[in-house]
């Protein structure tokens, strides 16, 4: 570890941890708490590809289904939401702005509080019996008596907390504490991802917050809102639902598209293409974002009419997504490309995102969607958009900081092959479901037709490849932070000012506030 | 075009079974193609690019280039130019999959936790079985092929008497005719199709509805019309003929008192007189309009205050929810649709 004092060493002891105010020690306790339910999410996802490995019955179907359920509850709210804004954002974004924390460092060790809060519910609903509904908890179904449907809705709820915590902090923190010439149009598109995803937690999240609500005193009081015996009515769950939902699903890739944007131009060592497209195509995907809820609910008895205008609407979400894709090539074009591990998962998240992208638009497309809609076919979309976007960027990011948080370098072969494994892993894994949505086979089967069954073997053996990859990324880190050679300031030649700085920082970041005269991205 | 057949024999889709089904599949050769073509252009160029330019020395300079205006409008442009070929294509095929062809054969569809019940207008109820060994027969209807056919679908609970058991969601999805529409307790949803092969096809739940959801399958047989008749005619089993579901609903009409408040022949009781209720333009009383479809009916019966018809008086017509059951309304309906 370099000389001084730095965030880590500055206080010992694990209450300097709890109690600690400092935007990295924060960012640090979410890695860890984030980490462990990717672990048991990852499990879960194997047990669920496990079953799924022969046509017929492994484990009972109750069973299978609470594996489900747990498996999206915890890959969705506890990881996917939270993940880049609350360890990376929270991480590097001060650093981005020349700040020496972000706006309310209170509020933020809170929102870490909430997570945890969320998680105790959560596990306390796995001893109510589990929750089975799946991460949608559509009604009638989830309006039961057992109580394990509503304590996991609830986990939801407060997780939602920290997300909105986040977003306020993260709005404030750009607005108040850019350093002295850092104008709006000099942030990183990083912080400008942040900070469009911010928008969206602070205005989306109170939605899901309602109906959790709604559900809650729906069974306690038995007043009818979306028990139809009561006469309420059950879409109407799914209109807020997904009124949250869908920009939830931004809320995991904005900053996803954020890091990418970094990590191009650093490994290309070239100014990035169109840096107002991308700064602006982040608002205005979170703005359409809010108004396309209905494309899930095509035929779930809405209108026609309400059917065809959520298609066109979501179609105008596919623009400014294009866009940034073809501003993250243009900006290829006459760098000067090093293929590290960072860079890797950045290509590996173009690849496997233009295939989420454009099968996001056979989804959006209605009549195609019709014969689409819960089978595997979505479940392979969204899986190619959310882990395969999100979690190849987050690792990528993960690369890419990594010196800066620890002040140590991985070992480039071990990551390398780390990305082999999930890169090729998730495609053997997740290619094989879009053939089998087509074929007709429906999502949340515990059993399926004999027919289904080779392309489901390849599917299962794809997965196991995920998780080895994800145990040798573990195993690079966990060895290049502690054997790892020192790192020194700026170990991939980068712009930004994270890397002015000592890795790792000192506990306040600058010694003395920095000025900036020029755009984050000046490679000339 | 030459490229749709191509597409189509790559395109793993199940064998089509109505014309509907072969629309969806060329659209989807043609999302298939054109998003193949736009994959291979991005990822072709990106590899080119990394290769060409990969970094040579520790002290490389690049080119400064910010922007390039016209090259962003242009790329913004033709994606969206796709886009909405794609939305307009497929918002046709949607809207002509959605329109209710006239007279169609009508089938009571009742999805419950967790098999299929369809019913027949004579009466006739499929239901599944258990063969010899102790396996699942699949609950199969039966329609005749180039005919064109209506779900009329509904969801309702296994034991009515329990207080905490729920009708839930399910979905009725038939991958051969590639159509999907969710059942909402509470209310009708349809669905139509003209099937143009004979053959059986699956039926499969695809809204989760709890631990028998992945075996809740269905089978529909289309035969050839005259095969059709003979088997709506004949009954199979040779038990008890059953009465068809609008008599059903007569023994209802006077079993259940509505006979003291509507006539069949259109004198004005109490309430309306069902003679040419089914379709017709409804008024009510707060001036706004509708027409009296199968869930206006549903929900009148059920709980007439919700809209009061023009001229006649709220808080008369006793609310019969969880008086009768939902096949007991399915009945009545189909009575008030035989009452011409
Ligand atoms: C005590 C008298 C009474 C009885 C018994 C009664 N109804 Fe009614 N019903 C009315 C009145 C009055 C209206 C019109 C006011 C309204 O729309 O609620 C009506 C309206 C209706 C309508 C809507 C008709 C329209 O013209 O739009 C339907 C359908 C209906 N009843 C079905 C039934 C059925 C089925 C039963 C028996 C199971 C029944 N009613 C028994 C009084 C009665
Ligand atoms: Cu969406
Ligand atoms: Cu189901």
């Amino acid at each position: 570890m370099s000389e001084g004092k730095n965030y880590i060493n500055q206080e010992a002891g694990l209450m300097s941890w709890l109690t600690s105010r400092d935007h990295k020690r924060i960012g640090l306790l979410y890695f860890y708490s984030i980490g462990f339910f990717f672990f048991i999410g990852g499990v879960l996802a194997m047990l669920i590809r496990t079953e799924l490995f022969r046509s017929g019955n492994l484990f009972d179907p109750a069973l299978y289904n609470r594996f489900m359920t747990y498996h999206g509850v915890i890959m969705v709210f506890f990881v996917i939401v939270p993940g880049i804004p609350a360890i990376l954002g929270n991480i590097i974004m001060p650093l981005h702005l020349g700040a020496r924390d972000v706006a309310f460092p209170t509020v933020n060790l809170m929102s870490w509080y909430c997570y945890v809060g969320g998680a105790i519910l959560a596990f306390w609903s796995i001893f109510l019996g589990g929750a089975d509904t799946g991460w949608t908890f559509y009604t009638p179904y989830s309006i039961n008596f057992s109580g394990a449907n509503i304590t996991a809705a609830l986990a939801a709820f407060v997780a939602g907390f920290s997300s909105i915590l986040t977003g306020v902090n993260f709005v404030a923190t750009v607005h108040k504490l850019r350093c002295p010439g850092m104008t709006m149009k000099r942030i990183t598109l990083f912080t400008w991802s942040l900070y469009a995803t911010a928008i969206l937690q602070v205005l989306a999240t109170p939605v899901v917050g309602i109906t959790v609500l709604l559900l809650v005193m729906e069974n306690i009081f038995g007043i009818g809102i979306f028990d139809p015996e009561m006469g309420g009515d059950p879409v109407l769950f799914q209109h807020f639902f997904w009124f949250y939902s869908h920009p939830a699903v931004y809320i995991m890739i904005l900053p996803a598209m954020g890091i990418i944007s970094e990590l191009i131009t650093t490994f290309s060592r070239k100014t990035i293409f169109g840096y107002t497209a991308i700064a602006y195509s982040s608002l205005a995907i979170a703005g359409v974002s809010f108004l396309v809820w209905g494309h899930h609910m095509f035929t779930s008895s809405q209108s026609e009419v309400a059917a065809v205008v959520f298609s066109v609407i979501t179609m105008l979400v596919g623009v400014p997504t294009a866009i940034k894709t073809f501003n993250w090539v243009a900006t290829l074009y006459k760098g000067s490309i090093q293929m590290q591990s960072p860079m890797l998962y950045a290509l590996g998240f173009m690849f496997i995102f233009t295939i989420g992208g454009v099968t996001g638009i056979f989804l959006s497309t209605i009549a195609t969607d019709i014969h689409f809609h819960d089978t595997y076919f979505v479940v392979a979309h969204f899986h190619y958009v959310m882990v395969g976007g999100t979690l190849m960027a987050i690792m990528g990011g993960a690369y890419y900081w990594f010196p800066k948080i620890t002040g140590r370098m991985f070992s480039e072969p071990w990551a390398r092959m780390s990305w082999v494994f999930i890169f090729v892993g998730f495609n053997v894994t997740f290619f094989p479901q879009f053939v089998l949505g087509a074929m007709g086979m429906p999502r949340r089967y515990a059993d399926y037709l004999p027919a289904f069954e080779s392309l489901n073997q390849i599917s299962s053996l794809g997965s196991y490849m995920i998780g080895t990859g994800f145990l040798i990324a573990l195993y690079t880190f966990v060895q290049g932070a502690y054997r790892g050679e020192e790192a020194g300031m700026n170990p991939w030649g980068s712009k930004t000012l994270e890397w002015t700085i000592p890795s790792p920082p000192p506990h306040e970041n600058f010694e003395e506030i920095p000025t900036v005269t020029a755009g984050p991205y000046e490679y000339r | 075009m030459w490229w749709i057949p191509t597409a189509e024999a790559q395109s793993f889709m199940p064998p089509a079974a109505t014309q509907i089904a072969e629309n969806v599949d060329t659209l989807y050769g043609f999302l298939l193609i054109s998003s193949l073509v736009s994959f291979v252009l991005l990822m072709g160029s990106l590899a080119y690019f990394v290769n060409k330019y990969r970094r040579k020395t520790d002290s490389d300079k690049t080119a400064y280039i910010t922007h390039d205006y016209r090259l962003e409008f242009l790329w913004s442009f033709i994606p969206f130019v796709i886009f909405m070929i794609c939305f307009a294509w497929g918002a046709k095929i949607y809207l002509d999959m959605r329109a209710v062809p006239e007279a169609a054969l009508q089938i009571h569809v009742v999805a419950k936790k967790w098999d299929w019940e369809f019913i027949y207008k004579n009466g006739r109820k499929i239901t599944s079985d258990v063969d010899d060994e102790g396996n699942k027969v699949p609950a199969t209807m039966v329609i005749p092929v180039n005919k064109p056919a209506q779900m009329i679908m509904t969801s309702t609970k296994v034991n009515p008497a329990d207080k905490k058991d729920r009708a839930v969601l399910h979905s009725f999805f038939v991958p051969a005719f590639r159509v999907k529409q969710d059942i909402v307790p509470g209310r009708y949803t349809q669905l139509s199709f003209t099937p143009t092969k004979e053959g059986t096809f699956w039926i499969f739940c695809t809204e989760y509805c709890g631990t028998g959801h992945s075996n809740m399958m269905g089978r529909v047989k289309v035969v050839s019309e005259q095969a059709f008749n003979d088997w709506v005619i004949g009954d199979e089993s040779g038990g008890p003929k059953e009465l068809s579901l609008a008599d059903k609903g007569k023994e209802i009409y006077k079993t259940r008192a509505c006979i003291g408040c509507h006539s069949l022949n259109g004198s004005k009781m109490t309430g309306p007189t069902w003679k040419g209720l089914y379709g017709s333009d409804r008024v009510f009383a707060d001036g706004s309009t509708g027409k009296a479809d199968d869930n206006y009916l549903r929900e009148s019966v059920l709980n007439s205050n919700a809209k009061i018809v023009k001229g006649y008086q709220p808080n008369q017509m006793p609310a019969y929810q969880g008086q009768l059951t939902d096949e007991d309304v399915t009945a009545v309906i189909e009575f008030i649709k035989s009452v011409k």
